[in-house]
């Protein structure tokens, strides 16, 4: 299942608190794409996820600043 | 083995921005992974009451009246800019407005994320409180000893 959460319009530390929230909610294998901005979160989100044992499938632009970063738990 | 990621803090001001910069570090280090202490003692010990806002909570008439003048969450004043109460309303404004968390929502981020709260034993004694003063999410009242112990391999800091 595909799950989406757009964190462009919150600041630090609420891109990571929420993703992390809604990480934990998610089933095992599910998918989350992560719409975010570049700067702090981009850098950071997918870092943290890795580093937590999930897994970055896809980083793409969407526009402008945008971007969306696709984890899989 | 990969080493263990480890934030304690030592929450000693009762202040809303120092509060604030508390449970940011406190919300961003958990959401990343870390293992996250806060230990909170002397007025620090405010952000953690059930009571938000004014009451008379304490042991004896003088404690009591510390508890009521300390007050909780609520009405935790800014460091600066207080203006007698209305600093804090005008910055939880700004930050409504900026789409920055306020205090009470990083406090509940808190919860949600597991942060590991901590009383410290020594101050409830002097202010009068009990654990049942606090919280639910409080896991536990501490003295110096045990905090060194829990801190033990990760970063503290005092705030």
């Amino acid at each position: 299942m595909t799950h989406t959460l757009d964190i462009t319009k919150e600041h630090c530390p609420m891109t990571f608190v929420k993703t992390k929230l809604k990480l934990a909610q998610i089933a095992e294998g599910d998918i989350l794409e992560v719409l975010l901005t570049d700067g702090e979160p981009l850098n950071n989100v997918p870092r943290s996820a890795t580093e937590q044992g999930f897994k970055v499938l896809d980083i793409s632009k969407v526009e402008g600043n945008i971007h969306k970063v696709t984890i899989q738990k | 083995m990969a080493e263990t990621k480890k934030l304690s803090l030592i929450a000693f001001s009762g202040e809303f921005d120092k509060l604030t910069a508390v449970f940011t570090l406190a919300t961003g280090a958990a959401a990343v992974g870390y293992e996250v202490n806060i230990f909170f003692t002397f007025w620090g010990l405010d952000a953690i009451k059930q009571k938000k806002g004014r009451s008379f909570v304490g042991g004896n008439w003088l404690t009591k009246m510390f508890g009521f003048m300390m007050g909780g969450l609520h009405v935790t004043p800014t460091s600066r800019f207080n203006f007698c109460g209305i600093g804090p309303k005008i910055f939880r404004s700004l930050m409504r407005k900026n789409n920055v968390a306020t205090l009470e929502e990083l406090v509940e981020a808190a919860t949600a994320l597991g942060v590991n709260l901590y009383a410290c034993e020594m101050a409830m004694h002097v202010l009068g409180l009990q654990q049942s003063d606090f919280i639910h999410e409080v896991k536990d009242t501490l003295g110096v000893a045990t905090f060194l112990e829990l801190s033990e391999g990760g970063r503290t800091m005092f705030i």
